[in-house]
């Protein structure tokens, strides 16, 4: 076993940083971008990059906290809830009169809260992150409809609604992306550079050893879940601002998306390993094919089946991976003992190396 | 010991099953587009009119009959048609078509609003590219679009209701109405017009009840029920809401009013057909999709070639169904309701 493992570590830095899921994710990105640019008309033009951005802020805001939960090993499914949720908060207590400023404090602790549930449920009680967010998912989504009903809130003055839609200076990029780059290195450096981080790793590899080795098990994926609910409830003011319309069925099923692109970023469902950098290579990966698909005209039906099956694929090539390497060291295994005599084990698999 | 070549092979294998699935899901699209598109898709043909149809969801019969009018509407002037939309029927889903439009620069834009105000910034976005926005079925605020069709006026739903009804009955006796709730207000304000066009143009025709079926199949049902029982003279029925008529149907057709109580309304011919085909109801109105898509393709055309730029008085001629004006706040008005009955209803699928 430790075998397999040195040699990983002994190869150079640059070697070690190329050759991971996470650069192969980027590389598709750019490749994607690059034949997009050459041979879908319209793709090249001035509005791409806008509409682009401002598709997938949602999914790259709440993607940070997901990436985290996915690797201690849980999950959450009621963060498009949570969307929806605070759109309607900050519609409603906007309405009644609350100055802006305010409406979005309310909505930003209404996401909170509703984060802290989740997290007082599946760290405090044990129960299964699974069944507690499926819960809360309907839960939400069931408040959020019901503050609203079938109305919409939709008179925001056009100095907040702006804030999503402007850009900074004539670069094209909207303003959200600022928000966007100060949370993402504030996650980087949570989950990568620090001890919780570590410990967030920790308990997704093994949770009682994680336990057992200092790490607060329980603080831990109760942070996480809050932290989960506020990024979420901000993106949910972001998506109320966009549309200029809170909701109740804002970003349904937006849940879906953001698993789908953590998947896609290499980030492994069963906890402990994943990047950040790999998630949002995969969320702009999701954005950048919807976006070309769209500008030839694929229905979205098909452009569902091109992401769905190309989620499946990457997790079925890891696996796949892994299947043929189980394979090849058997085979390598029998073939080496036939050989016993002439060569030792060591050396034929040093040959493969 | 094998991780890197196992690394390597995973990037590499990750890399070209995607680039396939890329590739094929592009060159898939090429052949349909070249079947899709009337002529040449994206040859730099600047002089061809593009109109995208955006419905409020696509796989919904009621907007496959609009846009397939407007799909006609178009190959009878000579341009593209191309229709997207989302699955749901939500803004927020409405909004990234309406973008893609923007990017692709398409002449024409023609939307059914899953919401009035929240695809507005969109809506205008796009019009600043170039494109000219034309809302069907659904409307937008005034000031997010250039022009709305509109499929029916209050006067006119009333109007062909009442004229349905007075024919069925011979002109005299007793009629009822099985509304949806007691406070809708388009509802109320039909009911109203019929009132006043009864008491003005019907004296013979007295009207015993207004009752509430609260668009709920079975609250209709039984009230279609009690209604027969407390009015025993009650010679028709009308019901101006679409799930109002097909339960009274429903009721009527296994009762033994059937064909000596007359029913009408508003009614869509998927859910009216067997009970024209049984011979409850002789004959429902409402608006003909096909005909709205149609007449909303032709003033997107209007507007592309600057003919009319949307203010109240422009005319403009819509092929078969003829010349259009313009009317206050950029509304184009389809005309009266369209009436089904056993000689049509095979026409329409929706």
């Amino acid at each position: 076993m430790t075998t397999t493992t040195y040699p990983d570590f002994a190869q150079p830095a640059w070697r070690r940083w190329l050759l991971t899921r996470e650069s192969a994710m980027i590389a598709l990105v750019l490749a994607t971008v690059a034949y997009a640019i050459a041979s879908i008309d319209n793709f090249a033009g001035p509005l791409t990059l806008t509409y682009l951005l401002l598709d997938i802020a949602p999914i790259l805001l709440i993607a940070l906290p997901m990436t985290l939960i996915i690797v201690t090993g849980e999950i959450d499914l009621s963060v498009g809830s949570v969307v929806g949720l605070s759109s309607v908060l900050l519609g409603v207590t906007y309405q009644a009169g609350v100055p802006m400023a305010w409406a979005l404090v309310v909505a930003i602790l209404g996401g909170a809260l509703c984060g802290a549930l989740n997290g007082y449920l599946i760290a405090h009680l044990g129960l299964p992150s699974l069944a507690v967010t499926i819960g809360t998912l309907a839960l939400f989504r069931g408040l959020a409809v019901g503050l609203l009903g079938t109305t919409a809130v939709t008179d925001f003055p056009d100095s907040w609604t702006d804030l999503a839609t402007n850009e900074i200076g004539g670069t094209g990029i909207p303003l959200v992306m600022i928000a966007f780059v100060v949370l993402a290195v504030a996650f980087a450096v949570l989950l990568h550079f620090s001890t919780f981080g570590r410990g967030v790793y920790d308990i997704g590899l093994n949770s009682e050893a994680a336990h057992f080795t200092g790490v607060n098990v329980r603080r831990t994926k109760f942070i996480l879940y809050v932290l989960a609910g506020a990024v979420s409830a901000f993106a949910g003011v972001f998506y109320t601002f966009r549309f200029g319309s809170a909701r109740g069925d804002n970003a349904t099923g937006l849940e879906l998306q953001v698993i789908a692109a953590v998947l896609l970023g290499g980030v492994s469902i069963f906890g402990g390993r994943g990047r950040l950098h790999g998630v949002i290579a995969g969320v702009l990966l999701i954005g950048v094919l919807s976006s070309a698909l769209r500008l030839e005209s694929v229905t979205v039906n098909v452009i569902n089946i091109i992401i769905g099956v190309l989620l499946v694929a990457s997790v079925m090539s890891t696996n796949l991976l892994a299947a043929f390497r189980r394979a090849t060291a058997s085979w390598k295994r029998s073939t080496a003992q036939s050989n016993a005599t002439a060569t030792g084990a060591e050396s034929s698999r040093k040959a493969h190396v | 010991m094998n991780r890197r070549k196992l690394n390597r092979s995973s990037a590499l294998i990750t890399l070209g099953m995607s680039a396939a699935l890329l590739l094929s899901a592009c060159g898939g699209d090429d052949d349909a587009g070249g079947t899709d598109a009337t002529s040449g898709t994206d040859s730099g043909s600047d002089s061809e009119i593009s109109v995208t149809f955006l419905p409020k969801n696509l796989g919904n019969p009621y907007f496959d009959t609009s846009d397939a009018g407007g799909e006609r509407a178009i190959a009878e002037f000579g341009g593209t048609y191309e229709e997207v939309g989302p699955d749901a029927a939500t803004p927020d889903g409405q909004v990234s078509f309406i973008n893609t439009a923007a990017q692709q620069g398409v002449s024409a834009l023609v939307v059914s609003a899953n919401d009035p105000t929240a695809i507005g910034d969109a809506l205008n976005e796009a019009r600043d590219a170039g494109v000219k926005v034309v809302t069907f079925d659904s409307d937008t605020e005034p000031e997010f679009r250039d022009l709305f069709i509109n499929q029916a006026s209050p006067e006119g739903i009333a109007k062909a209701q009442v004229d349905l009804i007075a024919e069925q009955i011979g002109d005299t006796g007793e009629v009822a109405i099985l509304s949806a709730t007691a406070n809708a207000t388009n509802q109320n304000a039909w009911i109203e017009l019929m009132e006043a066009d009864l008491a003005e143009n019907h004296p013979d025709i007295t009207l015993v009840d207004t009752v509430y079926g609260d668009d709920d199949d079975q609250t209709s049902f039984d009230k279609t029920a009690a209604l027969l029982q407390s009015h025993p003279d009650l010679k028709g029925i009308i019901s101006p809401t679409t799930v109002g008529i097909a339960a009274a149907a429903r009721y009527l057709s296994t009762s033994d009013f059937k064909g000596e109580v007359a029913l009408t309304g508003l009614g869509t011919p998927n859910q009216m057909r067997e009970y024209v085909e049984d011979g409850t109801v002789t004959a429902f109105a409402l608006w003909n999709p096909g005909d709205l898509g149609y007449l909303a393709a032709w003033a997107a055309k209007a507007l592309v070639d600057g003919d009319i730029t949307g203010a109240e008085g422009d005319t403009f001629t819509a092929g078969d169904l003829g010349e259009y004006t313009v009317e206050a706040d950029g509304v184009v008005l389809l005309g009266d309701p369209f009436v089904f009955d056993a000689d049509n209803i095979g026409d329409f699928d929706f």
